[in-house]
């Protein structure tokens, strides 16, 4: 009698426990993580958005979890190769991690995320044959530069025209920085993303005839030797791509903001920090990216919001997905995080940066302007989906040439060395 | 107190007594190891066998089904060099640039590390003012996070750090210590021992606690020099003590990561990459990320440090054996 009471007790019990996360689950409704990272207020101008989306859709509770951009690069991969990461998040090696990616096409409409968002997509698709919906942009961005022009006005030195090239901008900032006394006259983000647009104005191809990845020829080699020669003579902050090794990524802002740098060459998405952080503490603004003998092009980049197959509510994060992506939000959020807008409708109409202050407004106009000088080549660049290999490839061999460890030629010799491995290593 | 113990005793007697009876004496011990030996199979016996896995396995795909086994070609291609001398020769060269400046870096680490600890231990043997507050000073580095150690010493070295606003007050020309290969290397290794000293310094002076007095007043009344006492009496006396921390610090120096990469991040170029972060760089930060080869890497960085702890536990056991 007394085993059979304790085999109830235990069976009632477990029951219990059993239901017990269900009932939870149900109490607290659909659960949906979302992994963010930004460099300015992008994540809080989202969540303001997501908190209309919970009111539309009740039951529904996104969780935003704001991490370090270095966890969306390192740990995000492994979690969602392992099968445990979050529902969806905002990335920005786009088309790297395609085959996680949740196809949103089947949950939303098309035909209005292709006339928003046209070229964008692709960059989050495997390939030519991939027409599937993966992610919105969320952030789009070029690479160029920032000048200081109290440092020029104060130098008595001209701020070279639009159509400058590099050794003009790299001799003027010379000038100025020798004039004011200023610390570094030139420097630019420790980044494989950074360095490419200047590579390809200068005439570096990135792949061959049939579209397969090359790297290094002449027009990439005779940038990267210009770049280890300013290194050398003092031209570029030898801190930044001198001062760290491995695959680290490193900035010059803080140097440009405190008035140590004449010009500092990084991205649009830098506006909302030099803004706040400057202040009227003298007058910076946006120059175009100089040219070389092939163009005068940055690099298109950015971040988007993507959901993930392994989720368990693909249709919510569609939604929620789907819901950023509308007019009216995604404009919100571009006003609010100070970004170039990628939806075509948002960017014909103008964004009214209405926080901004007029400097910053003006900024992110000139860089909507820099969006047609892009280089097809970058748009191609930006678009493949192991381009963070050849990134960091770029990164490391080039930092080797800068600190002496090996010449230009061998860090070539091996930068296409180590794109052979690391492509044979992803194909497997 | 007896008295309250004898109930409590009784209480944990009968279910022993009961499993002694089920198990017998001998199998006893099992039903206590059990749990220990299952925590210790899931959290170091399994990886170590997925590690080794991993290493016998290609691609960058992290779920071994889809891994195509591979042998021993990431050992292959760890080793595939000319000369082993010069990285530059290496298929792998970071692989073998992270070998060489670890075993530069564990040579000098462990050179300067046993050398400091000892002087110091000596100082603070003595009978010295304020010795309790010498002793927790070179002990405190020890306590902090190795991140914090590394912030400290880059803001101490970096372009406007305080040594070169000293330098420049004193009228000298400011450097850039952590730009130049030799220099960045030579502060790592100054950093990692700065950090771990006290630690060092603690059992040595144990060890020099431990030697009899009566030995020391005998070489008084012999007239025997300090230098003369130091070298016949105290050094052979701390010898079994300092070949352990030799030792400790020599796996500790093997398997140095996180002070050095928060503080250099492995710059300039590779000149302060070591064999760790080769490994990490490899396996989780580098794109495709190469787990097999990360993890071939770190299986002969294992054999290393089986062959250091065999190192200790012999030296251990001679010591233990007078």
């Amino acid at each position: 009698m007394l085993k059979t009471k304790l085999v109830a007790a235990t069976t009632l019990t477990a029951a219990i426990l059993a239901i017990a996360p269900g009932a939870f689950s149900s109490a607290v409704g659909e659960e949906i993580r979302f992994m963010c990272s930004s460099d300015g207020n992008e994540c809080v101008a989202i969540e303001e958005i997501i908190k209309r989306f919970e009111a539309e859709n009740p039951g529904v509770d996104v969780v935003m979890d704001e991490v370090p951009y270095k966890a969306i690069l390192e740990s995000l991969p492994v979690q969602l190769a392992a099968g445990t990461g979050p529902d969806l998040a905002k990335v920005t090696d786009l088309g790297g991690l395609n085959k996680y990616y949740l196809d949103i096409k089947p949950y939303v409409n098309a035909n209005y995320w292709e006339e928003s968002f046209g070229e964008t997509l692709n960059w989050y698709r495997s390939g030519p044959d991939d027409d599937g919906i993966y992610g919105m942009h969320s952030q789009l961005t070029i690479t160029g530069p920032y000048i200081n022009q109290t440092l020029f006005e104060q130098a008595g030195v001209a701020v070279p025209a639009a159509d400058a090239d590099w050794d003009t901008w790299a001799k003027a900032a010379r000038e100025v920085a020798k004039a004011t006394e200023t610390r570094f006259a030139m420097a630019m983000d420790r980044s494989g993303h950074r360095i490419a647009g200047p590579a390809i104005s200068n005439g570096a191809k990135l792949f061959d005839e049939k579209g397969e990845p090359i790297l290094v020829d002449a027009g990439f080699t005779g940038f990267v030797e210009k770049f280890v020669d300013w290194h050398n003579d003092g031209t570029m902050a030898r801190d930044v791509w001198g001062g760290s090794g491995g695959t680290s990524y490193q900035d010059a802002a803080q140097e440009f903001i405190n008035g140590e740098l004449v010009y500092y060459y990084s991205g649009s998405w830098q506006v909302q920090r030099m803004d706040t952080s400057i202040g009227d503490a003298f007058d910076w603004k946006v120059v175009g990216s100089p040219c070389g003998p092939a163009a005068c092009s940055g690099m298109p980049g950015g971040a988007g919001i993507v959901g993930f197959k392994a989720t368990e509510s693909p249709e919510t994060v569609a939604k929620l997905i789907d819901f950023l992506a509308q007019e009216q939000n995604y404009a919100d959020l571009t006003a609010k995080s100070l970004n170039i807008p990628a939806h075509a409708a948002v960017a014909a109409k103008g964004v009214d940066y209405a926080g901004a202050s007029p400097t910053a407004a003006k900024a992110l106009n000139t860089w909507g302007q820099q969006v047609s000088t892009i280089s097809p080549v970058a748009y191609a660049y930006q678009g493949y989906k192991n381009n963070r290999a050849m990134f960091n490839i770029t990164l490391q061999r080039v930092s080797q040439a800068i600190v002496g460890e090996m010449s230009v030629e061998e860090a070539m010799k091996r930068a296409k060395d180590d794109l052979k491995q690391a492509l044979a290593a992803a194909a497997n | 107190m007896l008295g309250l113990l004898l109930p409590v005793m009784r209480l944990i007697e009968v279910p022993m007594l009961a499993a002694q009876r089920r198990f017998g004496i001998q199998k006893l011990a099992w039903v206590f190891l059990t749990p220990n030996l299952i925590l210790f199979a899931l959290f170091a016996f399994l990886p170590i066998i997925l590690n080794l896995v991993y290493a016998l396995t290609g691609s960058d795909q992290i779920l071994l089904r889809d891994r195509p086994f591979v042998g021993l070609e990431n050992f292959g291609t760890l080793a595939a060099c000319e000369n082993y001398l010069d990285p530059n020769s290496c298929e792998k060269d970071f692989f073998w640039r992270a070998v060489h400046n670890t075993v530069v870096f564990v040579i000098l680490q462990v050179g300067f590390m046993v050398g400091f600890s000892l002087i110091t231990a000596l100082v603070l043997n003595q009978k010295i003012r304020a010795r309790g507050f010498f002793r927790s000073v070179f002990f405190f580095p020890v306590l902090l996070s190795p991140v914090v150690v590394a912030l400290i010493w880059k803001w101490i070295l970096q372009r406007q750090g305080i040594l070169n606003a000293g330098l420049e007050g004193l009228g000298y020309d400011s450097f850039l210590w952590l730009l130049d290969r030799q220099w960045a290397f030579g502060w790592s290794v100054f950093l990692s021992v700065w950090a771990h000293m006290g630690f060092y310094t603690l059992i040595l002076l144990a060890g020099l606690q431990a030697i009899p007095r009566d030995v020391y007043e005998a070489a008084v009344m012999d007239a025997a020099s300090p230098f003369r006492t130091f070298y016949r009496i105290t050094l052979p006396l701390l010898m079994p003590t300092m070949l352990v921390v030799m030792v400790l610090a020599l796996i500790k120096g093997v398997q140095t990561f996180d002070e050095v990469y928060a503080f250099t991040g492995g710059g300039p170029g590779s000149a302060t990459t070591l064999i760790i972060q080769y490994i990490y760089e490899t396996g989780f930060a580098g794109a495709p990320r190469l787990f097999g080869l990360a993890s071939a890497a770190s299986i002969i960085l294992a054999v290393v440090l089986v062959v250091l702890t065999g190192l200790q536990l012999w030296a251990t056991k001679k010591n233990a054996n007078g």
